[in-house]
């Protein structure tokens, strides 16, 4: 073996190392050669950006391509743009919206699920089956069935006798249709999440809340939701931290139109950027979301831990 | 929660687990009846919100530009109409854009196995100084959104240390990013951890080096966990929008998602569905295919940030 070899070939200065402490130091270079190619794409891609984004928040680079330190001066830029308190409203609102509807209707789906005994293959594919699509032809797909005209929507609407609805051109509607493609692009995860929960829970706990005279939504209440808490909480966490950074659909739907209604935090900070070529002030922006949604992070960490406990 | 995916697994035959409702009350003429009627709604609401909007989409682009304007809707194209899938191949180019996602998928799926699986490996089996130091400061990137560092990632390809050049309109763009993925070194190391040593030893015993450990045994028995991760890498990579959209501006380099959102607005409306029903197809077949591998590793990452 090892030791065999490196006998075979003593080299003059490393009599006195010890073979253990070769051995030691050839496994560590190995493994630090099968090492590298990760260490080197999350030192590019992941670790100096992290770095680079909070610095990026306090530096501004000119046409000439200088960058200088400029303190607070970007916060300041975009505290005092009249986007900004908009564009967390309208975070905020779609986050809070898309948990009204996103939340607790793929739990309800799952528990009739579990319960059912036919077509659960099906059932199982087809409500999947949108969160494989593209986003991006999920969202278009939408911007056409959102079209007052002849869009599938209205179209459902008349054939109801029911008034149609401005969908994206209102400013009034215009957040709440983000909120449903996003919705209907999303539910199969967390559906197929807690049917995998549900199927944890062992059957003498309905058995004994049963005799115990608890009928079928106090079971639901007193043994489905707290066997399913810590994964509630989890998903709970996960879905907020995902919707906060909503840019796709007001980016390929509204352009953060009408009346900036639909301007959220993450598109604001790609017009920053991209629109008025401003990377400092776009980088302030999302400083100041990596710090929200870290606080998340941080919550979500700490109750997966006691998850796997 | 924690289970490992394996791929092919089977619920085993038997008495059906008890759930909520008591089998018995599924007996009587009233359950049943009440099973019945939940089933049917369950099926009819799932296939209208579900399967209506795609099958709308399909027959959709089948229709000529008038018959989309028109109310109330045909339920069914006027014939089996293929002239705006024609059309959307020619005039949006998609087969380039195919051609271009294809090519960023694969790369991506070799970059991201032959990077991941070699540091979790080295993570799990040769355990190396400060090595539960590195999985965590690769974990912790978990923590921090993807949408919160686009700016930095985006000025960091465009010029990258130390070398300076710019990956910007290159396929390295796409490919190398996508290695840097904590979620599936975590998931290969969690499986290689879970190897009988006995295993490796016999072949160390022999003489065989870590490579040649990692190639003939690890690989082999690990194949559930990395056909999880390969098809996670390529889907990801067919449905990223935000990211190629910022590092492939160039018209010619686009995938096939930023392309036709890009070109959404020149087309006539049929061209532009039929051009979704295109993008939509790969993915969709390969959930098709994979259904089982992609449900098992949706719960065995029930966790993933």
């Amino acid at each position: 073996m090892t030791t065999t070899r490196a006998a075979a070939r003593p080299a003059p200065r490393a009599r006195r190392v010890s073979p253990r402490v070769r051995r030691a130091a050839r496994r560590n270079l190995t493994a630090y050669g099968f090492l590298s190619g990760a260490l080197i794409c999350f030192a590019l891609f992941s670790w100096y950006p992290i770095v680079r984004g909070v610095l990026l928040s306090f530096q501004r680079t000119d046409a000439a391509g200088d960058t200088r330190w400029v303190g607070l001066d970007n916060l300041r830029t975009v505290l005092a743009d009249p986007a900004f308190a908009g564009a967390w409203l309208n975070t905020a609102i779609f986050t809070l919206l898309a948990l009204v509807v996103g939340y607790a209707v793929p739990f309800a789906i799952a528990i009739v699920l579990n319960e059912l005994r036919h077509a659960r293959a099906y059932l199982r594919f087809v409500v999947y089956l949108p969160v494989m699509l593209p986003p991006a032809a999920a969202v278009l797909l939408f911007k056409w069935f959102y079209d007052p005209g002849p869009g599938l929507f209205n179209q459902i609407l008349r054939a109801a006798h029911l008034p149609g609805l401005s969908w994206l051109d209102s400013a009034d509607t215009a957040l709440l249709s983000l909120v449903l493609v996003a919705t209907w692009m999303n539910l199969g995860s967390g559906t197929l999440i807690y049917l995998a929960a549900l199927q944890t829970i062992p059957g003498e706990l309905y058995e004994a809340a049963e005799l115990d005279g608890a009928g079928l939504l106090r079971r639901v209440w007193h043994v489905t939701v707290p066997q399913t808490r810590l994964i509630l909480l989890v998903m709970l966490l996960l879905q907020i931290i995902a919707t906060m950074q909503v840019f796709i659909e007001p980016y390929l739907l509204t352009g953060g139109g009408p009346e900036d209604a639909t301007v959220t935090v993450a598109y604001l900070m790609y017009q920053y950027a991209f629109n008025y070529d401003d990377f400092g002030g776009g980088g302030a922006l999302g400083l100041m979301l990596m710090v929200v949604l870290m606080l998340f992070s941080a919550v979500y960490l700490r109750v997966s831990r006691q998850d796997a406990r | 929660m924690t289970n490992l995916p394996r791929a092919g697994r089977r619920t085993p035959a038997g008495p059906r687990p008890r759930t909520l409702v008591n089998p018995n009350a599924l007996r009587t003429r009233r359950g049943r009846a009440v099973y019945a009627v939940t089933l049917l709604t369950v099926v009819v609401t799932f296939t209208f919100v579900f399967v209506f909007p795609l099958y709308w989409m399909v027959t959709g682009a089948m229709k000529t530009p008038d018959e989309l304007a028109r109310t109330p809707p045909s339920p069914l194209p006027g014939g089996l109409d293929l002239t705006a899938y024609r059309e959307a191949w020619h005039q949006l180019d998609l087969g380039l854009y195919l051609r271009n996602t294809f090519v960023y998928a694969l790369g991506a799926w070799l970059f991201t196995l032959a990077v991941d699986v070699t540091a979790a490996y080295a993570l799990s089996r040769l355990r190396p100084l400060l090595g539960g130091a590195v999985l965590g400061l690769m974990l912790a990137t978990l923590m921090i959104p993807p949408m919160v560092i686009l700016l930095p990632a985006y000025l960091t390809v465009k010029d990258l240390p130390p070398l300076g050049v710019s990956l910007l309109n290159t396929p390295w763009a796409i490919w190398l990013p996508a290695a840097a993925n904590a979620f599936n070194i975590f998931l290969l190391k969690r499986f290689f951890d879970s190897i009988p040593t006995e295993l490796l030893h016999a072949a160390q015993v022999d003489g065989a080096s870590p490579a040649r450990v990692l190639w003939s045994v690890v690989l082999p028995v690990s194949r559930p966990i990395v056909g999880v991760v390969s098809i996670f890498t390529v889907v990801n990579v067919w449905r990223d929008f935000a990211w190629p959209l910022l590092v492939l501006p160039d018209s010619e380099r686009r995938t096939v998602s930023t392309a036709i959102a890009s070109l959404a607005v020149q087309v006539p409306q049929n061209v532009l569905i039929a051009s979704l029903v295109v993008a939509s197809l790969p993915t969709v077949v390969v959930f098709f295919v994979f259904q089982r591998h992609i449900m098992a590793g949706l719960t065995a990452g029930g966790l993933k940030g």
